[in-house]
């Protein structure tokens, strides 16, 4: 490795390494998005330009119904996980007690642990109390995986935060759910934020975990394009995995500026 | 008693709720498929309550053996691979010059923000022996007849490079971005290569980051069983995709769950290796 005599600037080498890494990350991704506009039936050579895939896939109410409960998944799971993690990050952060060591390294067992044996591990535990696998057992999986990261990222948060603030409140006449909401709660937004987003793309994402937890009524888009892919995709499943592409990184990207601000304002 | 439950109060209501939540969906389930792994399976895809050692022993049948060697050479690769092409690439990013370092990084997790299975899906779609690249290839006249690139060995790797790149290089970057650069400024002042900076500075001190991106990318390579259901052929057998089939096709969540215990022996090893070098804290 070479050591730098610029440090601060570009040199060509490392822009052509660069460059060719992002192309092998975002080809695949390029692939799927030109395609959804491609008037072929066949994902083989790009012939006209066109958005019906994108009216198209509105009639396919297998893959609609797959696209709604990855959203409704995603979204729910998220906003537990948030509550119940914000909630424990508090918790561990103002309180003493025993068991309180135990608790916080158990919060690494879901992120330590191979996802395929968590996926078993529900799976075989929700058939042993006879409950068949829905929405539901869906989202309590997600929660499961993305929580802990919510009580990591609101911990690390709450770390750099300073006390006397809160005190001061109290002093001033604030109650404590008021202390809180003005004093408390804003000051651990933007880790709130993150952790939240961090919980939504990682059900968003998910493959392993859903495989297993997930009801024949309740597929995401992303079971449904693994159950498709040996017998071939129509070309509305490009169209609407541009859709929850272009989704995701546009809630990302959002999500990122307002937190930016946040800080800003602090 | 209920002196106790006034004065831990607030606990119980911030930390309570994720405590029963991890309880019940996390440890409870973990501890079951212990259980299960001494287990009989019966004939209708069912467990006995029968003890056994069984499923332990039929792990080490050869057929068995082989899935393992396939399974840890696969993530090896993967690993090494990842190291490889990752290291330079972290090291580019750690020292861009400032202004474009956030946005760089974030050029990097865009892609890891939107679903493996759609990018892998991709993938699958560029090397179709009828695909595109194919397609392209034949057109500029480099190939006459079609290569055969997707299912194969080859293609499961390129999918597992693809799908975990990110996770090696996220640790790289992390600490090679918090080296001290006077170090590397006194190794050069007082005479040493740049190959010397790099063997005898730069690499010892990112250890940590290179210790925690492997094990970054080695522990979920083995469990991703769709990127070797799409990209690869029937032909090579990996962990992933075994404990799959016992659960959903052969039935015999007994010996499904035995291989799962397999997987967690590797990981607590990996980590046990891990915290060696690094702290916990710093894989999340």
């Amino acid at each position: 490795m070479k050591k730098k005599r610029k440090p601060r600037e570009f040199r060509p080498g490392s822009v052509a390494y660069a460059c060719l890494i992002y192309l092998f990350l975002y080809l695949p991704i390029f692939v799927v998005i030109a395609f959804s506009f491609n008037s072929s039936k066949m994902n083989i050579v790009f012939e006209e330009f066109t958005v019906e895939w994108y009216f198209k896939m509105f009639d396919n109410r297998q893959l609609m119904d797959s696209f709604v409960n990855t959203v409704i998944v995603a979204g729910v799971s998220t906003i537990l996980s948030v509550i119940i993690g914000t909630l424990c990050a508090l918790g561990l952060y103002r309180f003493e007690f025993k068991l309180k060591n135990a608790i916080s390294s158990s919060l690494y067992i879901p992120i330590v642990i191979p996802e395929l044996v968590f996926a078993i591990a529900l799976l075989s535990f929700f058939s042993a109390l006879h409950v068949s696998m829905s929405m539901v057992t869906l989202i309590i999986a997600h929660v499961t995986f993305s929580m802990p990261f919510v009580v990591i990222t609101v911990r690390a948060r709450l770390a750099g935060f300073d006390r006397s603030i809160e005190e001061a409140a109290r002093d001033l006449g604030a109650n404590g759910f008021r202390t809180f909401w003005r004093v408390t709660l804003p000051m651990i937004a933007p880790g709130v934020i993150s952790g939240g987003m961090l919980a939504l793309t990682m059900s968003l994402d998910d493959v392993v975990v859903s495989f297993f937890t997930a009801g024949p009524e309740s597929t995401t888009l992303p079971l449904k394009i693994l159950g498709m892919v040996r017998k071939g995709v129509s070309p509305d499943v490009n169209a609407l995995s541009t859709l929850m592409i272009v989704g995701t990184i546009a809630i990302l990207l959002t999500s990122n500026f307002i937190q930016e601000r946040l800080e800003r304002k602090l | 008693m209920n002196r106790f439950f006034k004065k831990h109060l607030g606990v119980f209501v911030t930390v309570g709720p994720t405590v029963l939540w991890l309880g019940i969906f996390l440890l409870i389930p973990l501890a079951y498929v212990i259980l299960m792994t001494v287990l009989t399976k019966n004939a209708y895809g069912g467990m006995d309550f029968i003890f056994t050692l069984e499923n332990y022993r039929n792990l080490f049948a050869n057929e068995y053996l082989k899935v393992f060697g396939d399974s840890i050479w696969l993530s090896l690769q993967t690993t090494v691979i990842c190291l490889v092409v990752g290291y330079p690439f972290a090291y580019i990013l750690a020292n861009a010059p400032k202004r474009w370092k956030g946005f760089l990084v974030m050029l990097l997790m865009l892609p890891f923000w939107t679903n493996s299975l759609i990018r892998t899906y991709g993938w699958n779609t560029l090397l179709r022996t009828e695909g595109i690249l194919n397609h392209f290839l034949q057109g500029v006249g480099l190939i006459d007849q079609p290569l055969e690139m997707l299912y194969t060995d080859g293609a499961v790797l390129l999918g597992m490079v693809y799908a975990l790149l990110p996770f090696t290089v996220l640790p790289l970057y992390t600490s090679i971005e918090k080296l001290d650069k006077s170090l590397l400024e006194a190794g050069s002042d007082l005479g040493a290569s740049r190959v010397h900076v790099f063997t005898r500075i730069i690499f010892p001190l990112t250890m940590p980051g290179i210790f925690a991106g492997s094990i970054q990318t080695f522990i979920p390579s083995l469990g991703f069983f769709f990127i070797s259901d799409m990209m690869g052929g029937a032909k090579t057998m990996y962990i992933g995709n075994l404990i799959k089939n016992q659960f959903l096709s052969a039935r015999n969540w007994p010996f499904g769950a035995a291989l799962s215990i397999v997987l967690i022996v590797i990981t607590l090893i990996l980590m046990k290796l891990y915290t060696r070098v690094g702290s916990l804290e710093d894989m999340a």
